[in-house]
């Protein structure tokens, strides 16, 4: 099923709206009413939506505060003053680039592997036949169910009995396949056609050729939500990070940040500028494919 | 292929011949399809989970080995005040933040779905929190509260909601205000499985709603809402399982307190697990929360093989 969130389908309210300007002309007292209401929507949108981006607003513009305007009483949204000092200062109290390289690593190669051997399981999964198929399946469907937090106390016991703890690869090694990502792509695979498989698979081709010659350039739509999901998953993650680094050196953006927020509380302007420095990549990679990532979304609730 | 050799062999022999070879061939293509997975999920997933069992049964703590104790920690567990505050506080937490976010999604989507200017920026705004990272916005939050230099609240002062401490060291309004960002950051995430769900009921059946004179009320009553029960009990049920593993936000903003205010079940087991390191006890609490979680998931189950109320 495929979702377009910015559809141009008749809505209800269009229609109600077309019925009041049919009216409207007739009676203009009522074409007022009408733009009042419509307008009245639009502002009610702006409200909410600058209600919600109230956190992201208050740290970009933080971000560029001298700390003699962040401790100056009123505080104000807007600066009062400009100053790009945080953002030079972040890469010194912080080891930042370090901490920015680990998460490049971290949520980079854990998308790009977690696609690969996903995408394979559902494959196998979706388009090949053997015998006890039903029980991977069933075993997917059940891992999906279960809290990764359980998993946390024995996995690094695991990882610090074979020196893995404080490195990247503990990182990222328990991430390279996921449950749902395996279930996600089966469903899509699924529901793609076979004819174009069948006929390469009557010239002889692999099942290799086959699933990374004909599958996978049908399931880009679905692979590039899948691998922004994963992303911004490892990106963002606080917990896995939190414990498997003993110092900020180790960590990735979101627990670096947290720790050294446990460190220096105060100084709210260094930790804004990283903040917000942290969090552009992901804003932005989601504002340009934001549209295939919220139909993806969309359709794992419906599929 | 040896072809020449197969000429000999009868028409049928010959493809019953290829088919099992085909079969066999594909058998075994398929399992080093899964491997990579296989090994991953057993070995980070499966075998951590069986092991979380066995460690809740003794008392292993990362020093002194692992020593069998039986139910000692399930006990000490059910008579542990610090578990059952945590216990509540996630209750809680569930019971607050689940329908207050079901209904604001929904609202929001009834909202979002009529045309207006400037929607696709009001919709990327809600979906926005979404995507950031929780653990990092929330310390905008953190700053944002702040009795002195917050701006969040010197606006709540300005109309009267005064807390000296400020909110986030106030143990009666510590909750609300963790609770309130995981709000935040979850809604515009149910919207858009809900703004799929409105998207996708036919506009014959809000006209013929209409001939038959229902209002806007009726309508929604009577045909939106029914028809977006499945959206309903999908959302809810991830919302609950969400609010169950919450953390990230709390650990930031409050790191539990004040006075184990907001301690949840998962903050509760990083605390027993990764700062009193008593892996033991940490592994049974976890064991618990994976029942909660297990259960809640089997009702999701449950309702993707049940399917579709369909129009």
């Amino acid at each position: 099923m495929t979702v377009t969130l910015v559809n141009e389908t008749v809505q209800p309210d269009e229609h109600r709206g077309s019925a009041q300007s049919k009216r409207s002309r007739r009676s203009g007292s009522i074409v007022s009413t009408y733009s009042i209401w419509k307008w009245l929507t639009v502002i009610a949108g702006i409200v909410i939506a600058l209600a919600m981006l109230l956190p992201v607003l208050w740290m970009a513009f933080t971000a560029f505060k001298p700390e003699t305007d962040i401790v100056t009483y009123p505080p104000t949204l807007w600066p009062r003053e400009v100053t790009f000092e945080n953002f030079a200062e972040v890469w010194e109290r912080i080891p930042f680039a370090q901490l920015y390289l680990n998460t490049i690593i971290f949520a980079g190669s854990v998308t790009l592997i977690s696609l690969l051997f996903d995408s394979m399981a559902a494959y196998a999964l979706a388009r090949l036949e053997f015998r006890g198929s039903g029980v991977v399946l069933v075993l997917i469907l059940l891992l999906l169910m279960i809290p990764f937090q359980v998993t946390l106390i024995p996995l690094y016991d695991m990882l610090n009995g074979i020196g893995l703890t404080n490195t990247l690869p503990g990182l990222i090694i328990p991430r390279m396949t996921n449950a749902f990502g395996i279930f996600f792509l089966r469903q899509f695979f699924l529901s793609l056609p076979r004819d174009l498989e069948e006929a390469a698979r009557v010239d002889g081709a692999s099942e290799w050729r086959i699933y990374w010659g004909v599958i996978m350039p049908l399931a880009k739509p679905a692979l590039l939500t899948l691998g922004l999901f994963h992303f911004q998953y490892n990106w963002n993650d606080l917990l896995w990070p939190l414990i498997m680094s003993a110092d900020v050196e180790s960590a990735t953006l979101p627990a670096g940040l947290a720790l050294f927020m446990g460190q220096h509380v105060v100084e709210y302007g260094l930790l804004m500028a990283g903040a917000l420095l942290a969090l552009l990549p992901v804003i932005v990679f989601f504002l340009v494919i934001q549209r295939s990532f919220v139909a993806g979304i969309a359709t794992t609730g419906l599929k | 292929m040896t072809t020449l050799e197969s000429t000999r062999l009868s028409e049928t022999v010959r493809a019953s011949r290829r088919r099992g070879r085909f079969a066999r061939k594909q058998e075994l293509t398929a399992w080093l399809f899964l491997a990579p997975a296989i090994v991953i999920l057993t070995a980070f997933m499966l075998y951590p989970m069986v092991q979380a069992a066995y460690l809740s049964l003794t008392d292993y703590n990362l020093i002194r080995a692992a020593e069998w104790v039986g139910f000692d920690n399930y006990i000490e567990l059910l008579q542990d005040p610090a578990f059952w505050n945590a216990f509540w506080n996630t209750v809680l937490y569930a019971v607050v933040v689940t329908p207050i976010t079901v209904g604001l999604s929904l609202a929001l989507a009834l909202f979002l779905n009529r045309q207006f200017v400037g929607r696709a920026f009001v919709r990327t705004a809600i979906f926005l929190p979404f995507i950031v990272s929780l653990g990092i916005i929330a310390i905008a939050w953190t700053f944002l509260l702040d009795p002195n230099i917050g701006l969040l609240s010197y606006w709540l002062a300005q109309i009267g909601v005064v807390t000296e401490q400020g909110l986030l060291s106030d143990p009666n309004t510590a909750m609300g205000a963790v609770m309130f960002v995981g709000v935040w950051k979850f809604v515009g995430f149910y919207m858009v499985m809900y703004l799929a769900g409105l998207q996708s009921i036919p506009e014959e059946l809000y006209e013929a709603a209409r001939l038959d004179g229902a209002g806007a009320w009726q309508r929604f009553r009577n045909v939106t809402l029914p028809l977006l029960s499945n959206q309903t009990l999908l959302v809810s049920v991830l919302a609950l399982i969400a609010t169950l593993q919450a953390f990230d936000q709390i650990y930031v903003m409050t790191r539990g307190g004040p006075f184990f205010k907001t301690e949840t079940i998962v903050m509760l087991i990083y605390r027993e697990g990764f700062q009193e390191l008593r892996f033991g006890y940490g592994a049974a609490i976890s064991i618990v929360l994976l029942i909660f979680v297990f259960l809640l998931s089997m009702i999701q189950y449950g309702y993707f093989r049940r399917k579709q109320v369909r129009y």
